[in-house]
């Protein structure tokens, strides 16, 4: 386990308010200042001669599009063209590039534009005042009089101008801003617009690069025999079979296995077949998931647990109730499953190390990594690379996947070695979505009014045990119950109550975290009461939200005019179900049509009503949106992680771990609200509400209540 | 020892013949635009064009390529594959952008084939070509897009 | 049901018990399909005949020769006889569909995954059965009316269907299916004689 345990201060400070007063190191700035080369005006923003400004992104690129919004962030304030703008990752440094919500340098929790929005613009907006002070003293003129547009600095009387490449060298001189001067929201011309994506086009020629296409000199490839059962260790291998392949260097036994060193990839995977392995399986997890579902529905049944959120009088409310509903709701273990593999490179330089990977949390990796060669944090360089996708898996909270990548440097000596991971090696590798039940309970009174909820869950804690145990208060993990508290809707009573379950299976936070479960649990159950009482899913939950959440209220609203919302049932077998689900300062309200195709959910289409305050680029957002939608809809149709009677974990790959394609993928029509609230997190928030919405229609179109995920069962 | 033409130029791999094509390509040519995603023929992004027809080089044997002509997205061009291309910028398509060498493949092979497909065309077409960011919406618009400017 | 064909069934559970009982079955059985000599016994020839076909069935049936026989749907796949993933309809070629020809994954033979285990199946000339010879859904009566309907069988004579039993390499895979995937009961060469004696026989269907 990593010994870097970041403060609850920097946590908390993040996660409650997410733009902390954003500082502006300028790191890299005098050493960046070459004869010739690009220079840095700070950590941030990198300008060349031929006048492209590269802004330097502390977050990784995976698809949600941190480089294009935080070189929309910069373009903004600097004026910049948009084609000028170029983006590239940040080096493994945490005091210049942390995040301010985790206190740490990494990515998650859809926190990259929340906690650097201001970051982000003061970096544009103090390379622009370098600019300007170095055009006024060139020009001999005041700097108030010096105006920029779209790249162009000039001074509109005299009629001079520069460009930004031409006035560089002698903006490295001028003075950093204390306090740079941000726009009006009003002057805006980038953000809020589709600027185009800074990636796309080498995504379409194959020359982006990911980690899997890193090739060094002399690297070795590396394939590792993980135990067939999730926590079984080497007790003995016998690895001559392997060694007598060709092009298989050595093997080695390593804390997770057993490591194949080869000059390629087949070669690697050949000697990892080979391998003849006994396993000692006496820590191992080897009963069914089924098994451990009714541990965990157990424990939610003993009511115990701690509360994590409660208001009014619950027991009155049930005691008074004219009619209580109960049900329980079960979700399975989750895996990840981005495109591309677990990968990474490494080279071992005894006294040093530097690492090529798709580093989602640079800071525990660098530390792993280091505590592993025996070496300090500042030896081991991180480059971050793009990566096929993450969804939560390439951040762990143990840097698991750097663990092995430094653990195969230290058994293979100095070189270079790169780790690639099998899609078996991913799907069976745990660090799953927990397992979860809800057990629920609604009263009512003699209207069918809702005057008490009680959401009682077992689950494990997301950052129980982790380096951010420190986010746990009062035995609350905020990350196993978001979702399940703060509720839009006004119950009159209410308690959200956690039962803290255990599992020998690593498990890790999923797209969504908590909500990821409790969107399912409490907007199908609520689904369920109201159905019960003859109401109508949408008039029912306007009742409910009063006046105490507007924002959810008008999304709501809107999605139903949207859908032009006539009840539950269709024509033509179709059925209608809804959703509301707010996460990550984001508002969201889905109506799914849905109908039968051969035994299975069809989700024709989505209807998505969003508040995510100011977009950056709703472009994106939008992108984000159908993204997250369809990785949700794909676990609620198809996905879970289950154990086959031996024990091992009983998907291997796509043909057992079943993938969204594109015939199963809804039209979505999105309507984004105009908003000025701050920016709310969104390569998260559009996953939860697809399960419950779909689940919803489902139930309606089956006549039979939906207690279960996934909904097409092998 | 096989011999065929990769991207128009003719190759000898001295590689084992059940040596899958993906990783002769990757590891052994350094055409690293074929991405590898599972390794069982489910998820096509390490589709590339052999003799014409799509092929996915997860599971190809080098052996069976004897003079074959194998084109990968490096060298992928045509009218089709530009405004495949073209149309995959104008909307932004990728996100991670992993899938999206065997999505272009595919979807420029379709509009050779088929040069203004129906919706079902393109679910039977792209259903082998998996994308876990769920880019399917803007995939499908861009290949009604892309056939638009070939019919221009 | 007529009288032969009951007679038939008959001698059939019959025959079975015998052979049940007594140990000569073995050597007339091989992988779970009993030899054409297991049935030399029965009279009249067209009850042997049709307990012939009865045999022939269990390889028929089985998901290596059902798989790719679909009636309704694409191709199915694998021993539990999902369907077949990726998804691929059936089109008028029995090829699959732009994009998704059969030979974007099949080759020319059986092709084992590199690093994971199984195989994708493989044979030169890998691609589904026309629609009007699928079987799924059929019972054995059917699909042996079917088999000898020239409409429904690829205009095939009855020799040339004993041919594409015996000597159609594609047939001949359900034997050498590949990693991942059990094997058709019996050999390629037993269902084969199967077959011909099915034909000399009269090629009865069972009732």
């Amino acid at each position: 386990m990593t010994k870097f345990s970041p403060t609850r201060r920097g946590f908390l400070a993040g996660s409650a308010a997410l733009i902390i007063g954003a500082h502006l190191p300028v790191g890299g700035k005098m050493a960046a200042k070459a004869a010739s080369g690009p220079i840095s005006l700070n950590a941030f923003v990198r300008i060349a001669e031929d006048n492209t400004v590269t802004v330097i992104v502390k977050h990784i690129e995976f698809g949600q599009g941190p480089f294009t919004g935080f070189a929309t962030l910069v373009a903004e304030e600097l004026d910049a063209d948009w084609s000028q703008m170029r983006a590239e990752h940040a080096p493994a440094d945490t005091a210049t590039y942390q995040n301010f919500a985790f206190g740490i340098q990494g990515t998650g929790a859809s926190t990259a534009v929340r906690n650097a929005f201001t970051q982000m613009r003061q970096a544009g907006a103090a390379a622009r005042s370098m600019l300007v002070q170095a055009a006024a003293r060139e020009w001999g003129l005041p700097e108030d009089e010096i105006t920029v547009a779209k790249g162009v600095v000039s001074h509109a009387a005299s009629g001079n101008s520069a460009q930004f490449g031409e006035l560089v060298a002698a903006a490295h001189d001028s003075t950093p801003p204390e306090e740079p001067k941000l726009k009006d929201p009003a002057d805006f011309v980038l953000i809020g617009k589709d600027v185009p994506r800074l990636d796309s086009a080498d995504k379409t020629t194959g020359a982006a690069q990911f980690t899997l296409d890193v090739y060094r000199e002399g690297m070795l490839t590396v394939a590792v025999a993980h135990s067939p059962w999730i926590g079984g260790k080497v007790k003995s291998v016998n690895s001559a079979a392997a060694l007598a392949i060709d092009g298989v260097e050595k093997v080695e036994t390593i804390p997770t296995g057993v490591a194949v060193y080869a000059k390629n990839t087949y070669s690697a995977f050949k000697g990892r077949d080979a391998l003849e392995i006994d396993w000692e399986l006496s820590e191992a997890e080897t009963r069914s998931a089924e098994e451990q579902m009714e541990e965990v529905a157990a424990a939610a049944a003993t009511g115990e647990g701690v509360v994590a959120e409660t208001y009014g009088d619950l027991d009155a409310a049930f005691a008074g109730a004219a009619e209580v509903i109960e049900a329980e709701y079960r979700l399975p273990y989750l895996a990840h499953a981005p495109l591309e593999v677990m990968d990474g490179v490494i080279e071992n330089r005894g006294d040093a190390a530097e690492i090529w990977m798709g580093s989602q949390m640079q800071t525990v990796d660098q530390q792993v990594t280091a505590n592993i060669l025996g070496i300090a944090p500042e030896q081991v360089a991180i480059n971050t690379l793009m990566a096929g996708g993450s969804f939560g898996r390439r951040a762990q909270y143990d840097s698991q996947f750097a663990q092995e990548l430094a653990q195969v440097a230290k058994a293979g000596g100095q070189g270079t070695f790169k780790l690639v991971w099998s899609r078996k090696d991913d799907i069976q590798g745990a660090y799953y979505r927990p397992q979860a039940v809800h057990r629920q309970r609604a009263a009512l009174d003699e209207s069918g009014r809702i005057i008490g909820w009680q959401n009682t869950f077992a689950t494990e804690s997301i950052m129980g045990g982790s380096a951010f145990e420190v986010v746990i208060q009062n035995g609350v993990d905020p990350f196993s119950v978001e979702g399940s508290i703060h509720k839009p809707y006004d119950f009159g009573a209410f308690e959200a109550r956690w039962v803290r379950t255990d599992s020998k299976v690593p498990h890790l936070w999923w797209r969504s975290v908590g909500h990821s479960h409790t969107a399912f649990a409490n907007e199908v159950f609520l689904d369920e009461v109201l159905q019960a009482k003859g109401k109508d899913p949408v008039a029912g939950r306007l009742e409910l939200l009063g006046d105490k959440s507007p924002r959810d209220r008008k999304v709501l609203e809107r999605v139903a005019e949207m859908a032009n919302w006539q009840g539950v049932n269709g024509s033509d077998g179709k059925a209608y179900g809804v959703a509301l689900h707010p996460s990550y300062d984001a508002h969201f309200a889905y109506i799914a049509e849905v109908s039968e195709v051969a035994g299975e959910p069809r989700v024709s289409k989505v209807w998505v009503a969003a508040d995510v305050g100011i977009a950056i680029n709703p472009d994106v957002v939008k992108a984000q949106i159908e993204g997250g939608l369809g990785y949700g809809l794909s676990a609620a149709l198809f996905n879970e992680i289950t154990f086959a009677e031996d024990g091992q974990v009983a998907q291997e790959n796509f043909d057992s771990y079943r993938l969204l394609r594109i015939h199963e993928m809804p039209e979505v029509e999105i309507d984004l609200a105009v908003s000025n609230e701050k920016p709310g997190g969104i390569g998260e928030a559009g996953t939860p509400p697809i399960a419950p919405a779909v689940s919803n229609a489902w139930r309606v179109l089956k006549g039979q209540p939906v207690r279960r995920l996934p909904l097409v069962r092998a | 020892m096989t011999d065929l033409t990769i991207n128009g130029k003719d190759v000898t791999l001295d590689v084992p013949g059940d040596t899958p094509l993906l990783w002769a390509l990757r590891d052994d040519l350094r055409l690293t635009g074929t991405k590898f995603g599972c390794g069982i023929a489910q998820c096509g992004a390490c589709t590339v064009m052999v003799d014409g027809m799509l092929v996915r080089s997860c599971v190809t044997p080098v052996e069976a390529l004897d003079g074959s002509d194998v084109v990968t997205i490096e060298a992928l061009e045509g009218p089709e594959a530009d405004a495949v291309r073209k149309a995959w910028v104008d909307i932004d398509v990728p996100q991670c952008g992993y899938c999206q060498s065997g999505q272009i493949i595919a979807a420029a092979a379709l509009l050779t084939e088929i040069p203004n497909p129906t919706d079902e065309d393109i679910d039977y077409a792209m259903a082998g070509n998996a994308c876990r960011c769920a880019t399917y919406v803007r995939i499908r618009k861009a290949i009604h897009n892309a056939a638009k400017m070939l019919e221009a | 049901m007529n009288f032969f064909k009951r007679a038939a069934a008959l001698t059939v559970a019959a025959l079975l018990a015998q052979f049940t009982a007594d140990g000569t079955a073995a050597a007339q059985e091989v992988n779970g399909l009993k030899t054409a000599e297991a049935f030399e016994g029965i009279a009249p020839e067209e009850a042997r005949s049709a307990a012939i076909f009865g045999e022939m069935a269990k390889v028929i049936t089985h998901p290596r020769c059902m798989n790719c026989h679909p009636v309704n749907s694409g191709p199915l796949q694998g021993d539990e006889r999902k369907p077949h993933s990726p998804p691929v309809p059936r089109t008028e070629d029995n090829f699959g569909v732009v994009a998704m020809r059969c030979t974007t994954c099949h080759g020319e033979e059986n092709r084992p995954f590199l690093g994971e285990s199984g195989s994708v199946p493989g044979n030169g000339h890998w691609q589904l059965a026309p629609a009007s010879m699928g079987w799924v859904g059929l019972t054995v009566p059917e699909i042996c009316a079917q088999l000898k309907d020239p409409e429904r069988n690829g205009g095939r004579t009855m020799t040339e269907v004993a041919h594409h039993m015996g000597h159609d390499s594609l047939v001949g895979w359900a034997w050498t299916p590949g990693e991942g995937r059990t094997p058709a009961p019996g050999t390629w060469e037993a269902f084969a004689e199967l077959a011909e004696n099915w034909i000399e026989t009269g090629a009865a269907c069972p009732g």
